[in-house]
């Protein structure tokens, strides 16, 4: 077959909608359905053991068949008293992830428009670093101030997590504003600040937004730096949940009913923004 | 009237206009530097010293004393090393592969595309800590899940986490499971970038899907591809959660599951050794610098 006559067979079969060949499609039906569990099942996994009792969960015959209970829920949130934990979680989440924005909004900006590559390059940098090599030296400094076991340090810490992860990501998204709106701002008389504040800022919202929610999530989700630096007060959710492992043994039921509540609202905020966890979690690879 | 007020106002939004890339960035790029640069210089500092136990108690200069004894470690430091690299080629290689089965899968439309596009962000974004403990639960050895479903099939169990042959490996595969998303994600967004008329052309031209993908598709996404394996590579050299969460501090009896981030964080918190922890962490460090400038360096030849 010439190369024409090629080109020509093809796009009759695309008008034809035949475009895949029926194996393909098989193929690919089995593929992703085999996706879907792989990924789904241990999860759902996690929800099931969550509802069992310990004589259940230890129980082969009860794998799928068994009798729900909300007693280890009860345990989490009554007998362990979860919800101080949840509230700190949420205030070193939300505090840090507001104070990063007020940082890493006008700094993402500024190295968007002015091409800052050095300083972008420190950013980057504070990106792959270690977090152990920098938060055990930070341990030190904190205690000597006094601050490790409140939440200023864990804060601070979060924030100097959140911080370049926005400006990575805010850098890509003012690069795809256009320049020419705040130019026409200060023909009409706005200072170059005043553009940026009046004209740029409200159109980045969903850039913000991005970046906002994924700093939320990378804070909810961060175990070390609670670690090292809470103190029993000041626990995170990540670093309550081993009150459930004991010396001797393990409440199997308790520590999956904690890691279904730990896990149900991150993965809930996830999938109500799920856009913008999308676009922010692949921003900058696209480009380069 | 007011004129001294109004030419001091002037003056003022000149300066700022003049200097407002550095009023913008300064405050983040103080931040950075402060919280980087002087924790780095203090590590640096404490190890050269016998810093231990007490930061209080007087430490002495002990020269390139902790170095060395890190450097011929051969017990503990080395297998740790040796373990975050074969950590990191496994997961990060198998994680490409499948991620890049998967964003090919994702590629054309289909109908319940959102729902699997929604599933598989779930291991993403799930707490690492909580999916640790979750594993933890499958792979226990007399009620979990995967010798249950072994047994189903009448194959032994195996031990799993438990086991120094078994740990690492069935460690790489839960960070298989929490990360391949995230590279599926990355050559997503990718392939939505690359043009379709020269995978069109090549498809008149005969070439068969494997070929398409091979010698037109893949070389498109160089940079997509280059970024996601920069990410998870440096990621997973520094693995920490799952690795405490599943094997504890010292990375189980026999260290099995030891990375460099394990120990580092043992010889600090546990055998309080500041000192020589400090060395570690320097070496860490010049080691993930060393892994992201050789994959820059290389991703440049490439292109």
């Amino acid at each position: 077959m010439t190369r024409r006559a090629r080109a020509a067979t093809l796009r009759a079969s695309r008008r034809r909608g035949m475009r895949p060949s029926r194996a393909y499609n098989v193929f690919r039906v089995i593929a992703l359905a085999s996706v879907v569990v792989v990924f789904i099942f241990p999860l759902v996994w996690l929800v099931l053991a969550s509802l069992k009792t310990q004589i259940d969960i230890y129980d082969p015959s009860k794998t799928f068949i068994f009798s729900p209970t909300l007693h280890n829920f009860k345990t989490v949130f009554g007998a362990q008293a979860f919800l101080p934990f949840f509230r700190n979680s949420l205030i070193v989440g939300v505090v840090s992830t507001a104070l990063s924005l007020v940082f890493a909004v006008p700094a993402a900006y500024a190295m968007s428009r002015f091409s800052m590559t050095k300083s972008s390059i420190m950013v980057l940098l504070a990106r792959v670093i270690p977090s152990i090599s920098l938060i055990v030296p930070w341990y030190f400094l904190f205690a000597k101030i006094g601050m490790v076991g409140g939440y200023g340090a864990m804060i601070i810490s979060h924030m100097f997590l959140s911080v370049p992860l926005m400006v990575w990501i805010l850098i890509s998204f003012f690069d795809t504003l256009p320049i020419e709106l705040e130019e026409a701002a200060q023909v009409d008389g706005l200072t170059p600040i005043g553009a940026f504040v009046r004209v740029s800022l409200p159109l980045s919202i969903p850039g913000i937004a991005t970046a906002g929610i994924l700093a939320f999530i990378f804070s909810w989700n961060n175990f070390l730096f609670s670690l090292i630096l809470s103190g029993s007060n000041t626990k995170t959710l990540p670093v309550a949940i081993f009150n459930f492992i004991g010396y001797a043994s393990i409440d199997w039921g308790g520590l999956m009913a904690a890691s279904v509540s730990i896990t149900v609202p991150i993965i809930a905020i996830a999938m109500f923004f799920q856009r913008y966890v999308v676009s922010g979690l692949t921003a900058g690879a696209t480009k380069g | 009237m007011s004129s001294p007020v109004i030419a001091w106002r002037a003056a003022i939004s000149l300066w700022v206009n003049r200097n407002r890339k550095w009023i913008l960035s300064g405050p983040a790029i103080a931040f950075i530097v402060l919280l980087l640069v002087i924790p780095l210089g203090y590590t640096l500092y404490l190890s050269f010293t016998d810093a231990g136990s007490s930061l209080r108690a007087s430490f002495h200069f002990t020269g390139l004393g902790n170095y060395t004894n890190v450097l011929t470690d051969t017990r503990r430091f080395w297998p740790a090393v040796y373990r975050t690299v074969l950590f990191t080629v496994g997961a990060v290689s198998v994680e490409m592969l499948l991620g890049a089965a998967i964003a090919l899968l994702l590629r054309r439309e289909f109908r319940g595309q959102g729902i699997v596009r929604v599933i598989i962000l779930m291991p993403l974004v799930a707490t690492p800590v909580a999916v640790a403990m979750l594993w933890r639960l499958i792979f226990e050895p007399t009620i979990g899940f995967a010798n249950e479903f072994l047994r189903f099939f009448g194959l032994p169990g195996s031990e799993w986490l438990s086991s120094p042959s078994t740990a690492l490996p069935t460690l790489m595969f839960i960070d298989v499971w929490q990360w391949t998303p995230m590279v599926a994600l990355l050559l997503l967004a990718g392939l939505t970038t690359v043009p379709e008329e020269p995978e069109e052309a090549a498809r008149v031209d005969g070439a068969n899907v494997f070929q398409r993908f091979w010698f037109v598709t893949l070389p498109l996404m160089r940079s997509v591809v280059f970024a996601a394996l920069i990410l998870r590579s440096v990621e997973a050299f520094k693995t920490f959660d799952i690795l405490y969460a599943t094997k504890g501090a010292g990375g189980g009896s026999m260290h099995e599951a030891e990375t460099i981030n394990i120990y580092a964080y043992g010889i600090n918190f546990s055998d309080n050794r500041y000192g020589l922890a400090s060395a570690v962490l320097v070496v860490f460090f010049i080691m993930v610098l060393v892994l992201v400038t050789l994959q820059i360096v290389a991703r440049r030849r490439g292109q």
